[in-house]
């Protein structure tokens, strides 16, 4: 068994990258991220890693070195936030496309302008298209567990993609939370030994990466790469059984909160959801039957799975901490595309909250569940999209 | 050459085998062609030098013809000739004439 801890979230993570003792760690520091690799720089300058740290320039730089690390044939970390993430761009799709397993947890912040610090979703989410795999985590105690399994997924033979870890900027990544580290061997062995199919340093089989592919071959590599996409669901739930048997604790591709018979629903991520299950639960008191779903895996997206978790739903309300300005919230697009796949046909609401920090309190999902019941007794949808704990 | 469909590429597009740039003849590119007037040539060597192609062949220290599979016209060598009193022993003429 492991041991009860009280620690922050970056502090949970960097712990992570510890037992697993990562080859190569390219990075560069941004608040909110930054702590977890001013821990992890610790962990290689007090011998407690072997890991090659490449101190960077840019997070441009940070995600280039990491590209060439494991193309080299290691295993590659680095961590980051925001600006960031948003200066990776570029990278990020070289990463995916070569089929790199670089792991990376992402403490969710906001993006300028206005220039703010805090956490939402709008990083991770402006990535929802770089081809890489997206696990979220609700609280600290998952994105350490989110982090060790992530090896394991991006590494699986049939994948080799590169794997985001998000957790929420301060409220995880910097708040104290009970939870419960493993020993390091179980770690060890759980994520295994590494081996590169294809490293550019085994020079008795010279290899080259990153040629120009014209049209007459670049739609066949990208066929291939949505083929590997779909096959990640499976693995991600192989790797949480495995997990769980060293663990004692159950992932899922996402996780069903009093869902079976309910009538009203709310989809929200990350750590929000924590509060809104308290919400659900009183609701469930009054003799409502109120629901959560949580996604965990958010790319690839599960459709089939969430429209079946969400099926006794009338109406549902999608929570965006994110915005697609002129369209609805990701996370909205998602729930909407699922519905279309099963022919499942709640109503179905979209309200933005907690933007760059904003607190999420319990009274919002209070109001949004008894928006949902109002619906359900025959009231109409008054809006599709609308902001909520905003100031008119 | 039948090319290959997305159940048969390698992962990542990574090349797997060696020298392979080689296969891929650029020469198709062309749409001016380099012709060497062999009688205003003084053998100098700067055409080779410059080729960034390496489409001109040497041998015995002399050069010959070009290896057209490569050479993309980009006129290089034509510009840098010195040729012989005042002609030069490169020029670029349009392909299809």
């Amino acid at each position: 068994m492991g041991k009860v801890v009280a620690v922050t979230g970056n502090e949970a993570v960097a712990n992570a990258l510890r037992q697993v003792n990562p080859d190569v760690c390219a990075a560069y520091p941004i608040t909110p991220a930054t702590d977890i690799m001013q821990r992890f720089t610790s962990f290689v300058s007090n011998g407690m890693v072997d890991t090659e740290m490449i101190l960077v320039e840019s997070e441009h730089s940070a995600m280039s070195a990491c590209v060439g690390a494991s193309a080299a044939g290691g295993r590659v970390i680095t961590a980051t936030s925001s600006q960031g993430l948003a200066l990776m761009w570029e990278i990020l799709f070289i990463a995916s496309g070569s089929r790199m397993p670089i792991i990376m947890p992402v403490v969710n912040r906001a993006l300028s302008a206005p220039l703010n610090i805090h956490g939402d979703h709008s990083d991770t989410m402006g990535a929802r298209d770089s081809g890489w795999i997206q696990l979220y985590s609700e609280n600290a105690q998952d994105a350490y567990d989110n982090t060790i399994q992530a090896f394991r997924i991006a590494e699986h033979l049939d994948i080799r993609l590169p794997v985001m870890v998000c957790l929420d900027g301060f409220i995880i990544s910097h708040s104290i939370e009970r939870i419960e580290y493993m020993e390091d061997e179980p770690v060890k062995k759980f994520v295994g030994e590494y081996k590169q199919v294809y490293p550019l340093l085994d020079v008795e089989h010279p290899v080259s990466y990153g040629p120009l592919i014209l049209p007459d071959l670049y739609m066949e590599y990208k066929r291939a790469q949505h083929e590997v996409m779909t096959k990640a669901s499976k693995v991600v739930l192989d790797v949480a059984s495995d997990f769980e048997k060293i663990s004692g604790r159950r992932y899922g591709l996402f996780e069903s909160y009093r869902l079976d018979d309910a009538d009203i629903a709310l989809v929200i991520l990350n750590s929000a959801a924590g509060t809104a299950k308290d919400v659900v639960d009183e609701f469930r008191e009054k003799g409502i039957k109120a629901g959560l779903l949580k996604p965990r895996l958010f790319r690839p997206f599960p459709y089939g799975e969430v429209a079946d978790a969400l099926k006794s739903a009338k109406a549902v309300c999608v929570m965006d901490r994110a915005d697609s300005f002129g369209g609805f919230g990701p996370l909205y697009m998602e729930i909407a595309s699922a519905f279309m796949m099963n022919g499942n046909k709640p109503a179905l609401i979209n309200k933005i909250y907690g933007l760059g920090g904003r607190d999420f309190l319990p009274e919002h999902a209070e109001t949004v569940l008894n928006e949902l019941n109002d619906i359900v007794k025959g009231g109409k949808v008054k809006t599709h999209k609308e902001y909520i704990g905003v100031r008119e | 050459m039948k090319l290959k469909g997305w159940k048969d590429l390698p992962p990542g597009a990574v090349v797997t085998e060696a020298g392979s740039a080689a296969e891929f003849k650029t020469g198709s590119w062309r749409s001016f062609r380099p012709v060497w007037l062999a009688e205003n040539c003084i053998q100098c060597l700067f055409c080779w030098m410059y080729c960034p192609d390496m489409s001109i062949k040497v041998k015995d220290g002399k050069r010959g013809e070009y290896d057209y599979d490569y050479c993309k016209g980009c006129g290089i060598c034509a510009l840098e000739c010195p040729g012989k009193k005042g002609k030069k022993a490169i020029v670029m003429e349009e392909e299809g004439k």
